[in-house]
């Protein structure tokens, strides 16, 4: 029977590396498109957004196609912390990392804490950006003779709110935090057998995350700092 | 030195359990951990009291009957060492030390710091053996193996099945335990007949024992008392996925603990 073997702690756990390596190729193709926020010139960024609007049904599959992939990533971590739970009904007293070897981090012990608060970022992303005011509110710019919606001055607005601005800031450091553990833990369980590379994916693991993290993080604070004049 | 020990005690697996404190006076630094308990013992006898139950055997971290958790740290502070191993010079005099038993749903408490570690005994039995013909000796020389296949094969084997990896991981998964069973064979020829079997019934039955799902913490790793590195793990997770396509476990999760 198959279920029996998509049941199994190690297919599940093959389920969450595969899901969260694809969604951290799309963090990095999102993070790449809005290097162009760091631009004083909203038109690389406005021209970026206009493309991704004008692919269609092919814009529209990869987004069911990132639901599903964020779907099946939140659905299985959520079954596994539950079977973990279970797995140890009375803690511990006490309780301490014995070091060395050891992994644990708050990165690694949690997972599932910033991976929530990530979705609650997300949703609130999606909701001011992807659903925000668009052409019809007045948001539009004329470029090489096309009316395209002016997303650059919707984020531009959005961070002039130090309220934003420290949201968006904490949840790039969490995400940095899923990022140091996860990337490196994903090879661990699809069987990343070499220990040479074991090493080395883990040092590439807090590179990435720094780097992904701040890369994200710079976006609200640049903009922030720029109309603040204090960049400037 | 003199201590202060917080001991769980617990009548049987279906009495509550609670932590007492008892005071441990006198101790040498020179005794083993497990010496300081069988003079509290001692004490707790004369006093007309029921002594603290704890296991052990060998007393030579050989055996891996011995094991609890020690101020939240499996088989105490000492990285590579037993329970039994390990010494009171790694205390300061005064100190409080807190002394709980393994904790996992797998793992049932029988008494006080006692617990049932047949979870471990049943993982194996699902898989963790070779066929082998039954008759004369064989040639020591018939299958060769190279010296570090060998080596490899031999750091996975050096488990003692104590459970201090089950204990001290944050998700009382047993996957460091299973790993190192499924590793040593799954490196020598012995081993390669049943190697599609083997992996998949094993984790069927540490699935269905309770055991949490590794999570990649490593924690196991430190609390090793042979080191047994996660490496292993994922090399168990590399022969299960190569498995998963031709064979199917014997058990499903939910079947439970017989």
């Amino acid at each position: 029977m198959l279920s029996r073997i998509l049941c199994s702690s190690v297919f599940q756990k093959v389920i969450m590396a595969v899901t969260g390596l694809s969604l951290i190729i799309f963090v990095i193709t999102h993070l790449s498109g809005n290097i162009t926020l760091y631009f004083p010139d909203g038109t690389p960024f406005n021209k970026y957004a206009d493309f991704l609007a004008s692919l269609g049904w092919l814009l529209y599959a990869a987004e069911i196609g990132l639901v599903a992939t964020f779907l099946l990533h939140i659905a299985t971590a959520i079954q596994l912390k539950m079977s973990n739970s279970k797995a140890r009904p009375v803690g511990y007293k006490v309780y301490q990392s014995k070091g060395g070897p050891s992994k644990a981090n708050l990165s690694s012990r949690f997972m599932i804490v910033s991976g929530i608060a990530l979705l609650g970022f997300l949703v609130l992303h999606i909701w001011q950006f992807k659903y925000g005011p668009g052409i019809e509110q007045g948001y539009v710019v004329d470029i090489d003779g096309k009316q395209v919606r002016d997303l650059h001055r919707l984020v531009i607005e959005t961070f002039q709110n130090p309220l934003y601005v420290a949201i968006y800031v904490i949840s790039m450091v969490l995400l940095g935090f899923h990022l140091r553990h996860g990337f490196w833990s994903a090879f661990q369980s699809l069987g990343m057998r070499n220990p040479a590379l074991h090493s080395a994916l883990y040092k590439l693991a807090f590179v990435l995350a720094v780097l992904i993290s701040l890369g994200f993080l710079g976006i609200p604070v640049w903009i922030y700092l720029n109309s603040t004049g204090v960049a400037s | 030195m003199n201590l202060t020990l917080q001991v769980w005690r617990q009548e049987n697996a279906t009495k509550e359990g609670r932590f007492v404190t008892y005071k441990a006076d006198d101790i040498s630094p020179d005794m083993s951990f497990l010496e300081m308990l069988d003079l509290v013992n001692e004490r707790l006898i004369k006093a007309g009291e029921r002594p603290i139950e704890f296991e052990s055997d060998c007393r030579e971290g050989i055996c891996g009957s011995c094991g609890c958790v020690i101020n939240g740290q499996a088989h105490g502070p000492l990285r590579g060492v037993t329970t039994c191993q390990l010494h009171m010079r790694s205390f300061k005099d005064g100190d409080t030390i807190v002394i709980e038993p393994f904790r996992a749903k797998a793992f049932p408490i029988i008494k006080d710091l006692v617990v049932d570690r047949g979870s471990f005994d049943r993982i194996i039995q699902s898989g963790g053996y070779v066929t082998v013909k039954t008759g004369p000796q064989p040639d020591g020389n018939a299958t060769p193996i190279g010296k570090d296949v060998a080596d490899k094969a031999m750091d996975a084997a050096a488990c003692i099945g104590c459970g201090a990896c089950v204990a001290a991981c944050p998700n009382a998964s047993a996957a460091l335990f299973t790993s190192a069973k499924v590793a040593h064979m799954s490196y020598l020829p012995q081993g390669q007949v049943e190697a599609h079997k083997r992996v998949v019934n094993m984790i069927a039955r540490h699935d269905a024992e309770g055991f949490g799902n590794c999570t990649n913490i490593g924690e196991c790793h430190a609390a090793c008392p042979k080191e047994i590195s996660i490496q292993h793990i994922a090399i168990m997770k590399k022969e299960y996925i190569c498995a998963a396509a031709n064979y199917e476990p014997e058990i499903q999760r939910s079947e439970g603990a017989i």
